[in-house]
């Protein structure tokens, strides 16, 4: 196996953490629109959840800044260079515009938004229903489309770990 | 991939065989299949036939049709706003801030069951009244009342085979009686609460009725301790029966006596909490507690201004009974989950539609000197 330079220990622990909090928040969400009885106590973590990834993403693009990720194994053709920088944005901009969509149609509907307790955030858009709506429906296509980037990573990681064998998956394991 | 292994790594793997390729390929396509199907699966799209937010409003639909910008029950109503006066008698139950002896601000809204806006008023429909208090730490409480006494459904399957049934025959215009009988057989819980519904007499309009919340819930005061609480308002207004039969009455006759009584003067509610004992249940509806449970009237409900759905600020307020303060918390009841999972659905459904006018218009709520 060829030695690969790994990310920084922070980086790392970021990208897991925010890894099994991504992977939880599309469960949840792909499953509370379709239940009844546990569409309450869903919902309920769902948007602290969110709210959490929110502030993560943020310290996890400074850290991007403070600790730049090691550079690319050179097994890696131009055209999965640019693939591999393309998912990475896209996944980036999702953990970004996902939670924001969210925060953004609970205000344009004027729906509570509670974190916990009596703790809820202030609305950032004006109360509109036709915002409401439209927000709504790019929530859960973004989400979809957060799925399918995920299976691209996943399926990209498995690709190199098992055929290419290019010891990529270590320069991310914890 | 080929050219990929022409770079400068540092070791060499040995090439894969053409079998070994292919394991290994299929062991990512399962994988990936894996991961997918575990998705599909909590999306509900491998089990098309359990009930869920989009199928019970589907049903609501095909029994009512589907009336565009209008919620998808309880979808004829007016708004009204006004005023809840907390006399401070529920700070001993709850540490919400409602219960504080203050004022706080009401948005509300009368309605009438049912999917169709322009239905006539009857006696015997079911009337709703959802109210939104404005607390002043900027939290909400909602909640949605019926004038019965306990719900005729346990469970939301209970209540969408009821709705299944209560689909009008093509031929006749009337829902199925068989069905309606078939289901009331499986339902004896169902029985029970209408025995109970009718054994209580039905006021003449929408002043004097009192509003039940239905489902129990539970309070937390500030030492963290919890009771089970139902709550009901009563009204102020003297009860009056409503008359034997309401054909006759003109189309929108309860909202337009609704609309003559708040421009005579403020209707008053009391709020009160009725508080549960250990054992009474708080999972079922469909049950009354036992008579002689501690009743707390915590304030005064004033409703003085009523407004068309076109102006009224409740038009667009999911009145879902989940949206509570800080104090206040769901209980067991099946119910209170799916109601705001089903009034989720209604309410994202009619905001992206373009409204039709309303049945009761801003010119019928206009005070007439």
């Amino acid at each position: 196996m060829p030695a690969q330079p790994r990310f920084p220990a922070v980086s790392r622990l970021l990208h897991w953490t925010m890894a099994v909090m991504v992977l939880t928040m599309l469960c949840i969400g792909v499953a509370m629109v379709v239940s009844l009885g546990d569409y309450h106590a869903l919902v309920s973590i769902h948007r602290p959840l969110g709210i959490a990834i929110l502030i993560l993403v943020v310290v996890r693009f400074v850290n991007r800044l403070i600790n730049p990720p090691p550079p690319l194994p050179a097994t890696m053709s131009r055209a999965e260079r640019m693939a591999a920088t393309a998912s990475e944005l896209a996944m980036y901009g999702l953990m970004l515009v996902l939670p924001l969509v969210g925060w953004g149609m609970l205000s344009a509907a004027r729906y509570p938004i509670v974190l916990h307790g009596s703790l809820h955030l202030p609305f950032i858009l004006p109360h509109n229903a036709m915002l409401y709506a439209v927000l709504r429906k790019a929530h859960t296509i973004l989400a979809y489309l957060f799925f399918l980037t995920f299976m691209a990573h996943f399926g990209a990681i498995l690709f190199h770990t098992l055929i290419v064998r290019d010891g990529m998956l270590r320069r991310m394991a914890p | 991939m080929s050219t990929h292994l022409e770079a400068p790594v540092q070791t060499q793997r040995r090439p894969l065989s053409t079998a070994s390729t292919v394991a290994r390929l299929a062991l990512i396509g399962v994988a990936l299949a894996l991961v997918a199907g575990a998705f599909a699966y909590l999306g509900g799209w491998l089990t098309p036939k359990n009930l869920t937010p989009a199928r019970f409003t589907d049903a609501f639909q095909r029994v009512d049709g589907v009336h565009a910008g209008f919620r998808r029950n309880h979808a004829k109503g007016v708004g009204v706003s006004g005023l809840f006066e907390s006399n401070g008698n529920g700070v001993r139950f709850s540490k919400a801030v409602v219960f504080h002896p203050d004022r706080v601000p009401v948005i509300g809204r009368f309605s009438l069951s049912g999917g169709r806006p322009d239905v006539a008023d009857s006696a015997d429909a079911v009337r709703g009244l959802g109210l939104q208090f404005n607390l002043p730490d900027g939290e909400v409480w909602r909640i949605a009342m019926i004038n019965l006494p306990v719900f005729p459904f346990r469970t939301p399957e209970a209540f969408y085979e009821r709705l299944v049934a209560s689909k009008p025959d093509p031929n006749t215009g009337r829902p199925d009686p068989a069905a309606v009988q078939a289901f009331l057989d499986r339902h004896p819980e169902t029985v029970q609460a209408m025995n109970v519904i009718k054994g209580q007499p039905l006021a003449s309009g929408f002043d004097n009725s009192t509003f039940h919340g239905l489902h129990a819930f539970r309070l937390v005061n500030s030492t963290g301790a919890s009771v089970p609480v139902r709550w009901v308002l009563t009204p102020m207004q003297p009860f009056e029966a409503a008359s034997a039969a309401s054909s006759g009455q003109a189309k929108n006759y309860l909202f337009d006596a609704l609309i003559a009584q708040i421009h005579r003067q403020p209707l008053r509610w009391q709020l009160i909490l009725v508080i549960g004992q250990p054992g009474d249940p708080t999972h079922d509806a469909t049950i009354a507690w036992p008579a002689g449970r501690e009743r707390v009237d915590v304030g005064t409900l004033t409703l003085d201004r009523v407004d068309a759905e076109e102006t009224s600020a409740a038009t667009d307020i999911n009145f879902d009974p989940l949206v509570l303060p800080a104090g206040i918390s769901p209980s067991d009841d099946p119910l209170l989950s799916a109601r705001s999972a089903v009034y989720s659905q209604s309410f994202t459904r009619r905001e992206g539609e373009v409204t039709q006018p309303s049945a009761i218009t801003p010119a019928d709520v206009r005070r007439r000197d």
